[in-house]
């Protein structure tokens, strides 16, 4: 199996509060893979840690079996939509075109091939006839998908999704659907953050059980088990929050420094 | 009124430069806090321009000289001085950023009043004027200080050209630009140092007191007029620069009085005007559409009535009363006669003293507007199986609002019906 992401031993904390212990897993290339897990189950810290914007207090990640520095340029990220604030002054091509920046050429201006690919982008979105539109006025459904088009614009082999489903209509979420499958289809892979358990069944092809550590990683029939659901979705792991608290509280650190 | 026209004239030299000065003074800062205001970071800019402060004072007292490039130095450095405190303390303490902010402006600005205090009454010759910096004096800048600054101002409107799209994407998606690996924290360093600069020229003009007004109104005023970055940060330029231009002329001809309040003033002047009459944005505006909308309203339910009656009599074309019209539906008298005229002046009915009939014109725009009436309640019926005597009230909503787009899709989607819910027959316009 070829391996687009493997996390070792990955632990991140939030001021010294561990959100994620011990995640050790690897996906492979050419997929759709789900992260699925319950509100608050650190799914987003994840893709985080994997995208280098929180450092994990132990373990690392790699990305088709290197640093994200060195293969930054094969790596896409949709950030969860409500991340940014939507009333900043923008059109949806400035956005869009904000995938075309690079930071091997800090001072390069936007020339006229980076705008034909955000056009396209666009028009794999559905979303060409608004690219004039400020961002202030778009829905939901719509924001989501110029972050899509954005990330598409970036021409990447790996795409990392948070949460791209929530808060769209049933057409658009077909839309993104098939897209993905298309990307699939293409040899791309791509790795979506998704908290809805009666929908993942139908969308990926891998899925990776998440609660605060890692429940469960596989084709998504080996998944798809009461109990490792239950596991992951079923009552909180009460000592391991209580753990946690403690870390907190009384200052210590996840790992013992050597 | 000749002041102004003496001002105005530019006879004096000085009066040139100076007001040449502060407009690119206020612009620059106008500019730089453009970012301030996108970034949500508005108190930041006045943390910094209060704790410039104790800058000025100790660079005056060490080096004895009122050099703009010295009294600068120091004003960089305890500027950048306090954006690291104010870091560090809501890294590492539980306060938020704000409490941070708060704790540093005024420690800052307490030492620098102090300092000032013991300057002044040192009795040091050269002393006289570094008060200025409390609450800006913009006439009394000589050609060499508005030079130093100008140039300043200019160079930091060519960084943040030459920054701008990162600029733009760290004020927009930081995390985003983080991952798609631009360095990140350096442009977040260019922003800052430019900031700080900014306001320790911009303080020449306003003083510390009043320095982060310059920084944050007038984007937030610009903001009103436009959707674009670009234009954004142009039309905050332009306020930042009239309001310059203004704090020198009432320097130039009150003397004893500070810039700063004056140049506020103005500025606040410029953005209740924006709130008030941007287009589209500005309060104005949304009243007026507001009451087109109500107008529209109106205009549309009289020209209903006109069709219930006809509909009820067969008969389109014949005159109505008042009294008829207003039995047929519930609208106050005044309100019925608005709508007539309204009406009137657009062809659609027309009057013989007291009796009103419809025009064509009317009952095509009538039809239209029943037609889309029972078109929802049949969608709404059909779609989302609510009963028939339950679609009315929405629909009398609606009607109002649906494009000829959504029109044709409706029929489509109901198959071109001929009949709503309650039977009553879906008109067409006959050509
Ligand atoms: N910046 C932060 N500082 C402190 N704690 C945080 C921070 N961000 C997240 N957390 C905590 O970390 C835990 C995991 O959060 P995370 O956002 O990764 O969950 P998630 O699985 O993405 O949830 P959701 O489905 O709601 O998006 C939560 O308990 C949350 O409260
Ligand atoms: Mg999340």
């Amino acid at each position: 199996m070829e391996v687009a992401l493997e996390t070792h031993n990955l632990t991140v904390s939030y001021n010294r509060r561990p959100v994620l212990w011990n995640i050790d897993f690897k996906i492979p290339v050419g997929q759709i893979t789900g992260i699925i897990g319950p509100n608050g189950s650190g799914k987003t810290t994840l893709l985080k840690a994997i995208m280098g914007l929180v450092k994990p207090s132990s373990g690392y990640c790699k990305l088709f079996d290197q640093d994200l520095k060195q293969v930054r340029e094969r790596i896409s990220y949709v950030p969860q939509r409500e991340s940014v604030d939507w009333d900043f002054p923008a059109s949806v091509m400035d956005i869009v075109l904000m995938g075309r920046y690079k930071s091997s050429n800090l001072f390069k201006r936007i020339n006229q091939s980076d705008r034909d690919i955000a056009v396209e982008a666009l028009e794999k979105v559905n979303m060409l006839e608004f690219s004039n539109r400020q961002i202030s006025q778009l829905s939901g459904g719509q924001q989501q998908r110029v972050f899509i088009a954005r990330s598409l614009a970036q021409g990447a082999d790996l795409y990392i999704m948070d949460e791209p489903f929530v808060g769209v209509d049933a057409a658009t979420e077909e839309a993104i659907l098939n897209l993905l499958t298309e990307m699939k289809n293409q040899g791309k892979t791509v790795i979506v953050v998704h908290h809805d358990l009666q929908t993942a069944k139908d969308y990926f092809d891998w899925i990776v059980l998440l609660n605060t550590r890692l429940v469960a990683v596989g084709p998504k029939d080996d998944i798809f088990r009461e109990d490792l659901l239950q596991e992951a979705y079923g009552g909180k792991l009460n000592v391991l929050s209580k753990v946690g608290d403690l870390i907190k509280e009384k200052g210590f650190s996840v790992r013992e420094r050597k | 009124m000749n002041d102004l026209l003496q001002f105005l004239s530019f006879s004096d030299p000085n009066v040139r430069f100076v007001t040449i000065g502060t407009m690119i003074l206020g612009a620059t800062a106008a500019m730089v806090g453009s970012f301030s205001f996108l970034r949500k970071k508005a108190l930041v800019g006045d943390a910094i321009a209060h704790s410039i402060l104790p800058g000025v004072c100790l660079a005056f007292m060490l080096s004895g000289s009122k050099d703009p490039l010295v009294l600068i130095v120091g004003a960089f450095i305890t500027g950048w001085l306090s954006l690291i405190i104010i870091d560090g303390i809501s890294r590492t303490t539980k306060l938020k950023n704000d409490a941070a902010i708060g704790i540093v402006l005024s420690v800052f600005f307490g030492f620098g009043i102090l300092l000032l205090t013991s300057i002044q009454q040192s009795g040091n010759a050269a002393q006289s004027g570094l008060d200025k910096f409390l609450f800006g004096k913009a006439a009394s800048l000589t050609q060499y200080d508005i030079l130093v600054f100008s140039s300043i101002g200019i160079v930091l409107i060519l960084v943040l050209l030459l920054f701008y799209k990162e600029f733009k994407l760290i004020s927009f998606n930081p995390d985003y630009a983080k991952v798609i690996g631009l360095p990140v924290k350096f442009l977040e360093f260019i922003l800052a140092t430019i900031t700080v600069l900014a306001v320790a020229v911009g303080i020449q003009a306003v003083g510390v007191v009043l320095m982060a007004a310059l920084l944050i109104t007038p984007a937030s005023g610009a903001r009103f007029w436009t959707h674009r970055l670009g234009t954004m940060i142009f039309i905050a330029m332009v306020f930042g620069a009239i309001s310059g231009f203004f704090g020198s002329f009432i320097s130039y001809v009150a003397p004893s009085m500070p810039t700063g309040p004056w140049v506020v003033m103005c500025l606040s002047f410029l953005t209740i005007g924006s709130i008030w009459f941007a287009p589209k944005r500005g309060m104005l505006a949304k009243y007026r559409v507001q009451h087109q909308n109500q107008q529209k309203i109106l205009k549309e339910n009289v020209l209903k009535l006109f069709y219930h009656i006809g509909e009820k009599e067969n008969d389109f074309h014949a005159e109505r009363s008042i009294e008829q019209l207003l039995k047929t539906r519930d609208l106050r008298p005044t309100e019925l006669k608005k709508g007539l005229h309204l009406l009137k002046s657009e062809n659609t009915v027309r009057n013989k003293d007291d009796k009103w009939l419809i025009t064509a014109k009317g009952l095509n725009e009538a039809i239209r507007i029943i037609r889309l009436h029972r078109l929802w309640e049949m969608y709404l019926n059909q779609r989302l199986k609510l009963e028939p005597d339950h679609v009315h009230n929405d629909a009398e909503a609606i009607e109002h609002i649906i494009t000829p787009e959504i029109e044709r899709q409706l029929e489509k989607e109901l198959n071109y019906p001929t009949k709503d819910p309650h039977q009553s027959i879906i008109p067409y316009i006959k050509e």
